[in-house]
């Protein structure tokens, strides 16, 4: 039985978003910019996959952006701003547990003279919106907040930030990274006062190498990219036109089953916690379904703490059994360092090295979650008895 | 400044463009000693010639004549990849790119003469000296008269050069035979003996920086290894095993392809640490190591085994260890870094390119389960009592280990 439960890191794509992406790299070929028949065939999938995304965020279609994906997403909207807003002030805020390619990208632009703060989170993997207050400043051009969290699934409060934010510097840019949420929630950056909105098209059983970066109109970007100015010279480059439609494609799909498919991905949530609790000596990471602070957690993922066994050698012991899952975040289990999430979520040394995230996505089901668990009650004490004596 | 060889040898390109170069003629030091055997030595040396241009570009004709390896292009190919391929075959002390033509009487060959150095040595201002070989008598001048007339010939197209026959910038190699050869460079090799002309000896390959340069010594000296490599599945991962490939594939590059035996030692292990003091584990792992090793030298005909321990690097490699360690062997343990510090051990492993993935963070089988303070100096005695305890069910887990063998073949 092969069981994927790190739908995080990526996920299967849809047999019919890849058929319909070979049918494009074969038939629709054509280069969007060529003024031929072939080119305009192009170009008229990449207006549909426009129209179909600016309908799912409710914008308008002029204000998105297809990218390489959700790294270049957030290197666009952090650099592009930073840099089109330098005279207004260079103040960034943002938090401790974002994704890498925010974080780095801050550390890029604090050596470039920007300040930054890092807002740090609750044992939830929270932010809480008085250290958002206290920390916006007259001079604070962007705020980037995270929507879910990739390692504990952590939702943040993004339209009380985004209100937050406008209402005590209207001039302040806020960008959110969706590329953990979008799919999972709805997400919609008007109504959220978001101006800038990442989203990646591998996280949603779309085609790797693609993103999409929606900004808002009135908000001004300098590219990163130059060359020949395709996408209103903000992103030059060919369209990766096969990818775009593929994105919009899933999208359309997860969109139109949400109701369906975000129920039955919070079943299998609670069944998994469920089971994991009645294990000895774990801990589930975040907030907990139904939990009273209402929501704030992602339906598709689980994050858990098995006390004494060390989370590599638990990942390929599930790997043998055809488990496929991952220790901390995917993007930072070739470095071997605890994850930056948890640490900021105050988790205990010792637990750190103990953590598993398990991530579900439509295709994930009740029986995979049971012959799951049931091998994680027949591994996990035995891997105990092994650990490294002191 | 010296110009290195790479330097000289673009500036030979950058003569019109066109590679000169047609041939190579392979010098070998230690093999030119070996007496009756030496057409063994010479035989196992082309046939690692020949093995290692197959990863080259082009097509190559190698061929012995008269105590000399010529390695012949025919048609296009591309110099560079070609002269670092052959650097990596042991057995060879000196590359000479060669310029060879049909013989066209004596005015064309001074003509060539002249073309070669203004090509090679686009710097005129240096000593020189001719060295013909004959090795055909029938042609019209002997050796010593070649020598005068050419010197003469190359005095006079270009002044700034002078002649000095005891120490010439330049050895203007010529020789006549059934075509003409002109060569004057030599572009050093690895040295060592050609491999398989050493017996077959058995590599245990971790993922660590130092088997793989110990692997590369001992192919060096003729040596054709086959390697075993722990696995400890779940401690150990599938990318921990791929890097042990990927470690494998580039020794193979110099020691021919490696057969790489993957033992699964994941129970082995478990066992020893259930059963024994923790602080003995890693020596009584190793020495379990040295047994499974043993089993499958002996069924692959190698006479010994090799490992990259140097002493006092680790608890199991002071000489206390390691003399626990090899009685459970009747084979040899050959250990060419024994006397090599840690900093030596990576600058071989830099140059011959497996440092790079040595140092990759997986964890491998040996550092696990490793107790804070391992024993240094194991007492025989203790080890063997405490192996007795591991009893009949360690035969079967290492009966189990055997039959479940990976074969890897690494080209």
């Amino acid at each position: 039985m092969e069981v994927y439960l790190d739908n995080s890191a990526t996920t299967q794509v849809f047999p019919e978003v890849a058929a319909y992406m070979t049918q494009i790299m074969c038939q629709q070929y054509g280069n969007p910019s060529s003024l031929h028949l072939k080119g305009m065939e192009a170009e008229q999938i990449l207006r549909g996959a426009k129209e179909t995304l600016a309908k799912i965020l409710k914008v308008n279609e002029k204000e998105l952006l297809f990218t390489s994906g959700g790294t270049e997403s957030d290197n666009l909207a952090l650099r592009g701003v930073a840099s089109a807003y330098q005279r207004r002030g260079r103040h960034l805020i943002t938090t401790q547990i974002e994704h890498p390619a925010i974080l780095q990208t801050m550390h890029y632009l604090e050596e470039q003279g920007f300040q930054v703060t890092y807002l740090p989170v609750d044992a939830y993997g929270r932010i809480h919106l008085e250290d958002l207050q206290r920390s916006m400043r007259q001079d604070t051009i962007l705020v980037s907040i995270m929507h879910t969290n990739n390692e504990v699934g952590a939702q943040q409060p993004i339209a009380e930030a985004g209100a937050l934010i406008k209402r005590m510097n209207p001039n302040t840019l806020f960008h959110v990274d969706a590329v953990q949420g979008f799919g999972k929630a709805k997400i919609y950056p008007k109504k959220m006062n978001v101006d800038l909105l990442s989203v990646s098209g591998h996280k949603i059983h779309g085609p790797k190498g693609v993103g999409l970066l929606y900004v808002d109109e009135k908000v001004r970007v300098r590219p990163i990219l130059f060359g020949g100015g395709q996408q209103g010279n903000l992103r030059s480059g060919t369209e990766n036109v096969p990818g775009i439609a593929g994105m919009a494609m899933a999208a359309k799909k997860l969109y139109e089953n949400y109701d369906e498919d975000v129920r039955k991905l919070e079943e299998c949530k609670s069944f998994f916690i469920d089971g994991i609790q009645q294990m000895d000596g774990t801990r589930v990471n975040g907030l907990l379904p139904g939990n009273p602070h209402g929501e704030g957690t992602a339906p598709h993922v689980v994050s858990v703490s098995f006390k004494g066994v060390r989370s590599e050698v638990l990942l390929h012991a599930l790997e043998e059994r055809g488990i496929f899952v991952s220790a901390g975040s995917a993007c930072s289990a070739r470095k071997p360092q605890p994850s930056a999430t948890l640490k900021a979520m105050g988790i205990s040394q010792e637990l750190l090295g103990s953590t598993i995230r398990f991530s579900f996505s439509v295709f994930t089901n009740q029986q995979e979650l049971e012959y799951t668990l049931s091998v994680l009650r027949e591994i996990v004490p035995m891997l105990r008895m092994y650990t490294r004596k002191r | 400044m010296k110009e290195t060889w790479q330097e000289k040898a673009r500036g030979k390109r950058a003569g019109k463009g066109v590679n000169m170069f047609k041939a190579f003629l392979i010098k070998y030091a230690e093999i030119g000693v070996k007496g009756k055997n030496r057409h063994l030595f010479e035989d196992a040396l082309v046939h690692q010639i020949k093995v290692a241009l197959k990863r080259c570009e082009g097509k190559f004709f190698v061929h012995k004549t008269q105590g000399r390896i010529f390695v012949e292009a025919e048609g296009e190919f591309d110099f560079d990849e070609t002269v670092a391929c052959l650097r990596q075959v042991f057995g060879i002390s000196g590359i000479c790119p060669v310029v060879y033509a049909e013989d066209e009487g004596f005015d064309k060959l001074a003509e060539r003469i002249v073309e070669y150095v203004d090509k090679v040595y686009p710097d005129k201002n240096k000593t020189f000296k001719v060295n013909a070989r004959r090795a055909r008598k029938d042609y019209p001048k002997e050796s010593m008269e070649i020598n005068a007339d050419l010197g003469e010939v190359l005095l006079n197209a270009y002044p700034e050069m002078s002649v000095d026959v005891h120490e010439p910038d330049i050895m203007l190699n010529v020789e006549i035979r059934e075509k003409i050869y002109i060569y004057s460079e030599i572009i050093p090799g690895p040295g060592g003996m050609p491999v398989g002309t050493g017996g077959k000896a058995m590599l245990l390959l971790s993922g660590g920086i130092d088997s793989p340069v110990a692997g590369y010594m001992i192919a060096k000296r003729g040596v054709k290894i086959d390697a075993v490599y722990f696995h400890a599945p779940p401690y150990t991962s599938e990318r921990a095993k791929q890097k042990v490939v990927d470690l494998a594939r580039i020794v193979a590059r110099y020691a021919g392809p490696i057969y790489l035996h993957v033992i699964n030692f994941t129970d082995v292990q478990l066992h020893i640490y259930e059963t024994c003091p923790h602080e003995e584990l890693t020596i009584i792992m190793k020495r379990y190591m040295m047994r499974l090793a043993e089993k499958l030298a002996l069924d692959t005909e190698c006479l010994g085994l090799v490992t990259g321990e140097s002493i006092g690097q680790v608890a199991s490699q002071t000489l206390a260890s390691m003399a626990v360690i090899n009685e459970v062997c009747e084979l040899p343990i050959y250990r060419p870094l024994i006397g090599f510090d840690k900093q030596d051990i990576v600058d071989v492993s830099e140059k011959i390119g497996t440092y790079e993935t040595s140092i990759q963070p997986f964890e491998d089988c040996c550092t696990i389960f490793v107790a804070k303070h391992p024993v240094t100096k194991p007492n025989p005695k203790y080890i063997r009592r405490h192996e007795e305890k591991l009893g009949e069910k360690m035969d079967e887990l290492v009966k189990k280990a055997l039959e479940t063998e990976e074969l890897i073949i690494v080209e």
